[in-house]
């Protein structure tokens, strides 16, 4: 086995060399079909942006409707044509809205914008790597990420509109094409969509856990990994376990729309008409989409932690504190996270006792991430901070997790929750704790890494006013919404001018659509400081711009494929060695000097 | 402050120690078959749900008792446990090729890989064959008072409880999920069984050309192993589930 695996790293290893050695490449290789994981991260992050701006747009319209439900907007017509006949938004469409601003954030941008872009670039950067296991495996990851997101981007077309249901897609709303017009065939693109979306996420997956156990540079141990790829990790390795089982579902889902089998569905009376379906359980898809559905929620935020725990140890000089705390915390979470997945189910029916059970686990999870919390803030205790903007964010995504956090005791008590279950109050959490909390720790990534991913800064000013405008506006998006909540507003409502009890936060309401546009706004100036700045930015002229001891900072300013010009650097040292021995910062790569004391 | 690097010529990934000590190719298939466990988990779990939330289910013994040019002789099991015989035995032959690859052997490879990939196809073939007899042989059902006949589909399932019907005991439509669930899984099992043909038929042809030889070691041989060995695991629980219990 030793010779086997010796003859396929030379063999790698001339591959390596052979590109960014001799053989032009064409732009096409280069650009398009590349190989290079440095590429195809930024190709995750564009298509990320891009599937952004059309969840976000879409969030701004279903929000002009929560706002000013009596109000029309002519030039709404223009743009959705019969979905806003008048400048009014049509009620089906408004769902349609919905679920796929869900879908489009929660998969597209969080899951594969995400983990897509950082796992991709900071993975052989960080732990000294030429590229990933597999080059090939990988571009097919983005790929098929692509072919899903045409699939997606297709069924925002079709005269039916897009899937309505939610983006939890319960049947049988999900599994009667007469349900409503989202579905039809706009149903069938969702879950074909989806299932192009898992085997991407496999790939990728597969990628990120074997270039992490099998390709560390020499002296590169587990525990001198940097905590982002402690993250990346275990975020994959719960994708690769938990994706399946929606893709399981998904499939029995389109047998049941399209092959007549009942396995979603029991005894239905449509319009007076008895369907022939007998037999399934509709609560069966919860379970089959929630043992995803949970882990997706660390999925999404892991990558986020680990990236925040980088930033914020670089930012304040200092060690990140209790690694080893910190790394165990990241596992407990990636075990109970497969463990908890019916506490979105407490109302469905669910025993009492075993809702019980599931409470318990949930409410356990406090623990690893208070833990979290606890080392974030200990980290920062007494450092030497620097402002920067990716720090300013880190800062803010520990903020928000904390407020978004403790949220989550509440609706974690099965008995609480079945007061607060499908209200604003829910919305509220679930957007602090892991949508907004996340595009922090995205956004600190990429303020961070964006001198190495493109060899220029991006502009500061613009920065600073996106970070300000971002964190104040998003708590008064969401804080009100948690007294909305309480008041039992609940969500998925087209409009609640009807309702007495809920007369009374039409104010609110327009209060947050304003905060959600203005927010909206400001993120555009983000993507404009983006894209201006690949072009335009400041040129970064040091190897080593923020002083930082990992390994993708030993490369050139433009790394090539392969990353380093010479050989890898060999390890000797974890990666937090801030302020030891009165020195500021020593790389990784340093050999431990004589006396040197212990970290 | 000098740093170092690893001398030209040096494994340049393997620094930390793999935790398993293996490829990285095999790392890959390993997690990949995790993955595809959860998938057909998901499957089984499923089917267990729905199957003992119901109080009647298809007998095996009498769903499953024909035998190709056994006109209606009642031989319950009898076909499929032939089934599960070749599948288990291209496992065998499996490991055989995998062992030849060990010792360099081409010649043995591409005898074990054709005598596997006869088997998957074999099995394919087994398998459509019952999936026709299931889908085409007819029942009497007794719907609404009238005899019908039917056949076993995803949404027909004849092999409900029996009543007793002008002084003869007719079976009445049993629960739909029966169809739904054998086809879909046994199917998807199939799609594997099928995937497992093509990459063996692959390997068969890369083995033929030499490019293991070129390449020093038999090692996709034993990746393809891998998955084989999976896809007859699967086929352990699938009969369990649908023709044992």
């Amino acid at each position: 086995m030793s010779t086997a695996s010796l003859h396929e790293t030379t063999h790698h290893a001339d591959h390596a060399d052979a590109h960014h050695g001799h053989h032009k490449e064409t732009f096409i290789t280069k650009y398009v079909f590349s190989q290079d994981h440095k590429t195809i991260a930024k190709q995750f992050l564009v298509t990320g942006i891009i599937w952004a701006i059309i969840g976000g747009l879409f969030s701004v319209i279903f929000r002009l409707q929560l706002g000013y439900p009596d109000a029309t907007f002519p030039w709404l017509e223009d743009f959705l044509g019969h979905w806003a006949k008048g400048g009014k938004l049509n009620p089906e469409f408004y769902y349609a809205l919905v679920t796929m601003h869900g879908t489009i954030l929660v998969f597209f941008v969080l899951t594969a914008g995400l983990s897509g872009t950082f796992a991709n670039f900071l993975i052989p950067l960080q732990i000294g790597a030429r590229d990933m296991a597999s080059p090939m495996l990988n571009m097919l990851s983005y790929w098929f990420f692509f072919l899903a997101s045409v699939i997606m981007m297709a069924s925002l077309f079709v005269q039916t509109g897009p899937a309505s249901g939610g983006w939890t897609i319960y049947p049988p709303l999900s599994a009667l094409g007469d349900a409503s017009m989202g579905s039809k065939i706009g149903m069938d693109l969702w879950l074909v969509s989806m299932a192009m979306f898992i085997v991407s996420s496999l790939l990728g997956g597969l990628n990120y856990i074997t270039t992490i156990l099998n390709m560390r540079t020499k002296g590169m141990s587990m525990t001198r990994m940097p905590l982002t790829i402690w993250a990346l990790f275990f975020t994959a390795v719960l994708g690769v376990l938990s994706f399946p089982v929606l893709l399981s579902g998904a499939i029995l889902l389109l047998f049941d729309r399209n092959l007549g089998t009942s396995f979603f569905l029991s005894d239905i009376v449509v319009a007076g008409k008895v369907l022939p379906n007998e037999g399934g359980s509709a609560i069966l898809f919860q379970h089959l989409f929630w043992f995803l559905g949970h882990p997706e929620v660390y999925i999404i935020l892991l990558p986020a932690m680990g990236m925040a725990s980088e930033i914020l140890s670089v930012n304040s000089r200092k060690p990140i504190f209790g690694y080893m705390a910190m790394v165990g915390s990241l596992f407990a979470i990636t075990i109970l996270a497969f463990l908890v997945w019916a506490h979105h189910m407490f109302v469905t029916g669910l025993n009492p006792f075993l809702g019980s059970v599931f409470v318990l686990l949930t409410l356990l999870i406090a623990v690893p991430s208070a833990i979290k919390v606890f080392n974030w803030l200990t980290t920062l205790w007494k450092g030497n901070i620097r402002f920067t903007p990716a720090m300013l964010f880190a800062i803010g995504f520990v903020s928000l997790f904390i407020s978004g956090g403790l949220t989550g005791i509440f609706l974690g008590n099965s008995a609480l929750d079945i007061h607060l279950h499908d209200t604003y109050f829910v919305i509220a959490h679930f957007h602090i704790v892991m949508g907004v909390a996340s595009f922090f720790g995205m956004f600190a990534g990429v303020y961070h890494w964006y001198p190495k991913m493109f060899g220029r800064y991006l502009n500061n000013t613009l920065a600073y006013i996106h970070f300000w405008v971002t964190i104040i506006g998003s708590y008064l998006i969401f804080w009100p919404m948690h007294y909305e909540g309480l008041a039992g507003m609940p969500r998925r409502y087209y409009d609640f001018s009807n309702w007495e009890s809920f007369k009374m936060f039409g104010g609110l309401n327009e209060f947050i659509s304003l905060i959600a546009m203005l927010v909206f706004a400001v993120q555009l100036l983000f993507v404009f400081n983006f894209f201006y700045s690949i072009w335009k930015g400041r040129k970064v002229t040091t190897l080593n711009p923020w002083a930082a001891n990992t390994l993708e900072w030993t490369t050139p300013i433009r790394p090539g494929h392969g990353n380093w010009e010479g050989d890898i650097p060999e390890v000797h040292r974890w990666p937090y060695d801030y302020a030891k021995d009165g020195i500021d910062h020593i790389a990784q790569d340093v050999p431990v000097g004589a006396g040197e004391s212990k970290h | 402050m000098s740093t170092t690097t690893i001398p030209a010529g040096t494994k340049w990934w393997s620094g930390g120690k793999s935790p398993f000590n293996i490829s990285y190719g095999k790392v890959m298939m390993w997690y990949f078959l995790m993955s595809d466990a959860f998938t057909f988990g998901a499957f089984l779990i499923s089917y267990g749900t729905i199957r003992f939330s119901v109080n009647h289910w298809a007998d095996p013994n009498h769903v499953f008792n024909a035998f190709p040019f056994a006109g209606h002789a009642n031989l319950p099991l009898a076909f499929v446990s032939l089934m599960t015989f070749i599948l288990i035995f291209s496992s065998v032959t499996m490991v055989l090729a995998v062992h030849e690859g060990h010792q360099m052997n081409r010649k043995g490879v591409e005898k074990y890989m054709l005598l596997t990939i006869i088997g998957g196809l074999a099995f394919l073939g087994c398998q459509a064959w019952e999936w026709t007899h299931l889908i085409t042989g007819t029942h009497d059902v007794l719907v609404n008072g009238k005899l019908e006949q039917w056949g076993t589909t995803v949404t027909k399932n004849p092999w409900g409880p029996e009543v007793l019907h002008n002084g003869q005991m007719v079976a009445t439509p049993g629960p739909i999920a029966f169809g739904g669930y054998f086809f879909g899984i046994t199917g998807f099992h199939g799609f594997h069984v099928f995937s497992g043909v093509v990459i063996n038929i692959v390997m068969y042809i890369k083995t033929k050309l030499g490019h293991f030889d070129q390449r020093g070691h038999y090692e996709m041989i034993e990746k393809a192993g891998l998955y084989w060995h999976f896809v007859d695991l699967v086929w352990v629980f699938v009969f369990l589930c649908f023709y044992l219990v």
